[in-house]
């Protein structure tokens, strides 16, 4: 992979004031969104593509900056939102924000248990281990009714959400709250991302064993690599429960949704942060896009059917034709983009 | 990954040109051109998808619209096609032989979700507001995972959410649920009625202890919703139950049935979904295990689901709210109306009368009845969310109502009520002969004494943990 | 005893079944590289078709060319169309673009043959067979003979051929394999074509267990522990694998399961993948990775 490294320059934030300006002037848009976007905009199309960033973060921390492939996403998602969901209910004086954080840090744990076996094993022969925590918490999840409340079918159901008062019911304020999170959790992981930690990190990635020659520990550095991921991906899970789908059973975070985020980061951009936005509207807009063309093209009499499987087909060659044409993912296009706006007036 | 032996400069060295800068200047032209044209696609995608999400046109006036959350590609296509192929049909007939519902006429439009919960909880958003001005009267998603994750949604959109045969048990209770209906069947009466029926089997429900009884479940939610039922069921009648797990998909079962042949029991209770079905049918075929002592439920009676297992299903019995055939005058006029002038939904004619198609009718028959019920309260419009629901809930289909919609035989006797959203509870079972399924027995009722109190403590439970008031059902609302 | 027999003999012959579609995997790995997720669509398309042209009233050994004939033309097309332009990619991409192939390959089975079960007959009448007390299923032995002879045919292929040989060299050192003269897309032609028969046969078998319907493709979840064990870039491999997994898993569920309830089989194979990785990292005959700084 030493290649990669020459080929891809750093994706430059500009100075500390412009990011300032850059993202207040995001906030101050996503924020006002809700005056002009409609019910189903808000509850269908942007909460899941928000949490759906914030799990392409937690899997980009892990196999983009560090390297270590996973496949267990979903299966670290429902940790998270079980766990937050256990706070929620068996412990009534915490606060809202306390559980989700509670319920992060259980994923934590979790997640550097699953991600000792990496200690030994590299390359694409780890995804065993992540297949493993994806099937065996499907099962313990099912199997177990008191992480759900003694319900035996394992369906746990959002209870109400509230912070200070601040009721969470409406899809405005669902908007609201994951954004507000979401963001958070950006911030911090960007400049995490541009620590000595993620150096780190992608190091370890790069050449792992150039980096045990200098002194990194490696151990450590993958543990925690997989500890901040699954922090990250515990936490949109329980916002993907509780903010968006409202009534969750193990099932639905099945390997299906692991590779749909495993999709975002590969089509937004590994290792990047801005990426995981990118890749999340691709996977969330793309299928809506087509589905509605669909829909004008049954109304003209093409068979429903058949439409759907055209749509399949088509989902699946664009993501091929994406991975051909820009392997380094929606990222570099902007940042190509936004390079040539750079010298545009100046170009003869 | 650094197993990978360096192909670099492979193509290069073949095309036989200047390796480096060469492809280095033909990429950079490549992604100014493609970054230039993705950026252009990316806008107008969602540019596109966000005029196409603005409602559109005028009112059309006079319509009611059914959202159909339909599944016409992946693992459980066959049942989705069959199911509303059956449904859109049956609209399609009361469109073109009655005019409408009184003179309103019926809209629907699809929405692909694949069965998959999050496509499923898209579409509902996407199609709840209703079509072209004609408001919404119920949704049918037929899945057990998007049913749960648009009850609250429904009951905060104040639209119908029919599970038709399947759903929450505890949404029986209409107090708690007032917007979920799970019509005709819900779990618990299922395996109740197929206990009944065993008992039949055993010479009268005291026969049935001491006798054994293996439940072979899906391991899914709602392959799990039964087993503390089945547990009371066999404390009361002195049966010995074993419940075996089967995970999905349930390709392979081997080890479950040669512990099945291993317990020798009388009984297997299976159910099962989609591939699990045939599976089961085949491993039980491996170990010996006589098919005619395999009783299959409502998700394990249809003809995609013995076909695949050939001559291992013949003498398969299963139950079902409805039998298959094309002998109901319903069927002939769908046949008359929209079959035979080339309407029908069904891209392959030979499933005209088949399980599912035919729960899809019945489905059609129970929607529109229920807007005929509303309609006489509020007057022949189309009518609201909240409106149909009072339709359901005052839904009373008696043999001779029956025998006017020409369903006599195909429909059991419903009486839904405020309290009671599943309005029925018996079943009729089936048997598989290589070819069709044979009705053997007349509707076997279920206990639904002995459950509905289970029903209403689990209703209150999740009423509690919620904060829902349930509602007075002695009110008439 | 003889019910522990049982279920251990009906585990071997299931892990025979999983190693019938391990080694199209492993065909693929050692020619181009790629973990080819698509194989369980491959399969599934492969089924579809023989069944369909069957259920048309085409002569099954007709149908059974025809069908190889279409599976061998989509090998070749993916290798050129999808795997070619991303030479050189990191696996994690290749992986992906496998998926994305799948989702092609299953929408095109669906559209051209319809979202309808099938079911199919492959004339082997499923009554158990009674050996020493030991009941055995006649189809599991037929598809275990089957699998043997399409092993011992393949490592034919590869050890005593000059194009087993070309096979050999292209898996070990392609750059050096096109050095001597070796023709590469004529090869990974040859394998991708060799790797759809053996789904074909897969498709076949399976669809008889299970009925021709979508969750055909599903089987490649039951492979991936087979592969992880066995190593990615072995046939024998496949096999061990495949027999571990068969025979672990039907145990486990019967002795274990009936501690904790059940329903273990999902994930105790990769369970097992583990610890068999942590004492060989690269799968029990798969290559170890060779790092240089």
């Amino acid at each position: 992979m030493s290649t990669i490294v020459i080929r891809r320059p750093r994706l430059n934030v500009a100075a500390p004031a412009t990011l300032g300006l850059v993202i207040a002037v995001g906030l101050a848009i996503l924020a006002a969104v809700p005056g002009v976007a409609s019910e189903y905009w808000l509850s269908a199309v942007l909460t899941p593509f928000l949490i759906l960033s914030l799990a392409g973060l937690g899997l980009n921390l892990l196999t983009g900056y560090a390297g270590q492939l996973s496949l267990g996403t979903a299966a670290f998602m429902a940790v998270g939102a079980y766990a937050t969901y256990n706070f929620a209910v068996r412990v009534p004086g915490l606060s809202l924000l306390a559980d989700l954080l509670l319920g992060g840090l259980i994923t934590a744990i979790i997640g550097t248990l699953f991600g000792l076996p990496s200690l030994r094993i590299k390359g694409f022969y780890l995804i065993a281990s992540t297949l493993a925590a994806q099937f065996f918490i499907e099962w313990l999840l099912t199997k177990v009714s008191w992480f759900s409340n003694d319900d035996t079918s394992g369906v746990l159901s959002a209870p109400r959400l509230s912070i200070f008062g601040w009721s969470i019911a409406t899809p405005v304020s669902r908007y609201q709250f994951v954004l507000g999170v979401v963001v958070v959790v950006f911030v911090v992981a960007s400049s995490l991302v541009r620590s000595e930690l993620g150096r780190r990190w992608m190091a370890v990635r790069d050449m792992d064993t150039a980096a045990a020659v200098i002194g990194i520990p490696i151990g450590r550095t993958k543990l925690l690599a997989f500890a901040v991921s699954s922090f990250v991906i515990g936490i949109a899970g329980a916002l993907w429960a509780f903010a968006y789908l409202g009534t969750v059973e193990p099932h639905g975070f099945d390997l299906n949704l692991s590779f749909e985020v495993l999709f975002i980061i590969i089509i937004g951009g590994m290792g990047s942060i801005a990426g995981n936005f990118y890749g999340a509207a691709f996977i969330v807009l793309l299928p809506i896009a087509l589905s509605h063309a669909a829909g004008a093209l049954a109304a003209i009499g093409v068979d429903v059917g058949q439409l759907q499987n055209l749509q399949k087909i088509l989902f699946g060659t664009l993501i091929i034709v994406f991975l051909i044409k820009e392997p380094d993912g929606l990222a570099r296009l902007v940042q190509i983009a936004r390079q040539r706006l750079r010298n545009w007036p100046l170009r003869a | 990954m650094s197993a990978q032996k360096p192909l670099i400069s492979l193509i290069s060295i073949q095309a036989n040109t200047d390796p480096f800068s060469m492809t280095l200047s033909l990429s950079r032209l490549f992604r100014a051109t493609w970054s230039r044209a993705a950026g252009i696609a990316g806008i107008s995608l969602v540019l596109a998808a966000g005029a196409l999400t603005t409602t559109s046109t005028a009112y059309a006036g006079g319509e009611e619209y059914f959202p159909l959350q339909s599944y016409r590609v992946g693992p459980y296509a066959a049942g989705g096609t069959g199911f509303f192929g059956g449904f859109i049909d049956y609209m399609q007939l009361i469109n073109t032989r009655d005019g409408g519902v009184n003179g309103v006429k019926l809209t629907w439009s699809e929405c692909e979700t694949e069965y998959v919960v999050e496509k499923g909880v898209e579409c509902y958003e996407r199609l709840k507001a209703g079509l072209n001005g004609a408001p919404a009267a119920a949704t049918n998603p037929l899945s057990v995972g998007i049913a749960y994750a648009t009850i609250d949604r429904s009951t905060a959109d104040k639209l119908p959410l029919i599970t038709i045969n399947h759903g929450r048990t505890d949404s029986t209770d209409g107090a708690v649920f007032p917007y979920v209906f799970p019509l005709q069947l819900n779990p618990y009466s299922e395996v109740s009625a197929i206990i009944n029926y065993i008992g039949t089997q055993s010479g009268g429900l005291q026969g049935l202890k001491g006798k054994k009884i293996v439940v072979l479940y899906h391991g899914s939610p709602y392959g799990r919703e039964t087993i503390p039922v089945l547990d009371i069921l066999a404390k009361k009648y002195g049966f010995e139950l074993t419940q075996i797990e089967v995970p999905h998909p349930g390709n392979e079962q081997g080890s479950q049935w040669l512990n099945i042949h291993r317990i020798n029991p009388d009984w297997v209770i299976l159910r099962g979904w989609g591939v699990m079905n045939p599976v089961a049918l085949k491993s039980a075929q491996k170990v010996g295990f006589p098919a005619n002592h395999i009783i299959g439920n409502i998700w394990s009676n249809s003809e995609e689901d013995v076909r695949p297992a050939g001559d291992a299903a013949k003498g398969f019995i299963s139950i079902t709210t409805h039998p298959s055939g094309t002998n109901y005058p319903v069927l002939q006029a769908i046949d008359q109306y929209v079959i035979k002038p080339g309407k029908g939904n069904l891209s392959d004619p030979a499933r005209f009368g088949t399980v599912y198609y035919n729960l899809g009718v019945v489905n059609g028959i129970l929607n529109v009845e229920a807007l005929r019920v509303a309609q006489a309260k509020y007057g022949n419009k189309p009518l609201t969310g909240e409106q149909v629901r009072w339709g359901f809930e005052h839904l009373d289909l008696d043999n001779p109502r029956l025998k006017q919609l020409g369903a006599l035989g195909l429909v059991q006797p419903l009486k839904l009520s405020c309290s009671d959203h599943e309005g029925g509870g018996a079943v009729r079972f089936q048997q598989w002969d290589g070819q069709h399924w044979k009705v053997i027995s007349d509707w076997v009722q279920a206990d639904r004494a002995l459950l509905r109190p289970i029903i209403e403590n689990s209703a209150n439970a999740y009423a509690k943990e919620k904060g829902i008031t349930p509602r007075d059902c002695s009110k008439d609302l | 005893m003889s019910f522990f027999l049982e279920v251990l003999v009906g585990g071997l012959l299931a892990g025979v079944m999983y190693s019938l579609v391990a080694i199209g995997f492993v065909l693929i790995y050692k020619a181009s590289g790629v973990f080819n997720f698509a194989q369980g669509s491959l399969v599934l398309f492969g089924a579809l078709t023989f069944v369909s042209l069957v259920e048309r009233h085409v002569a099954p050994w007709l149908a059974f060319a025809a069908t190889l004939v279409a599976l061998v033309l989509i090998a070749i097309a993916i290798e050129r169309a999808v795997l070619r332009p991303l030479v050189n990619r990191t696996p994690i991409v290749l992986f992906m673009a496998t998926l994305g192939l799948s989702f092609i390959l299953e929408g095109a089975a669906q559209l051209f043959w319809g979202a309808q079960v099938h079911g199919l007959d492959l004339g082997i009448d499923d009554k158990p067979l009674q050996l020493g007390g030991v009941m055995i299923s006649q189809f599991d032995l037929f598809a275990a003979a089957t699998a043997g002879v399409l092993v011992i045919a393949l490592s034919l292929l590869t050890n005593r051929t000059r194009l087993g040989l070309s096979l050999r060299a292209v898996a070990d050192d392609p750059l050096a394999a096109l050095a001597v003269g070796i023709r590469l897309p004529r090869i990974w032609a040859i394998v991708w074509s060799l790797a759809g028969f053996v789904s074909l046969v897969a498709g076949l078998l399976w669809g008889a267990r299970l009925g021709v319907q979508f969750s055909l493709s599903l089987v490649v979840l039951k492979a991936l522990p087979v592969l992880i064990i066995g190593g990615f870039s072995s046939i024998g491999g496949a096999i061990v694998g495949g027999l571990l997994v068969g025979a672990s898993e039907k145990l486990a569920e019967v002795y274990l399961g009936s501690l904790v309830g059940g329903g273990i089989e999902n994930w105790f194979p990769y369970v097992l993948a583990i610890l068999f990785l942590l004492a060989r990292p690269a799968g029990l005959f798969g290559e170890p990775a060779v790092e240089r700084v």
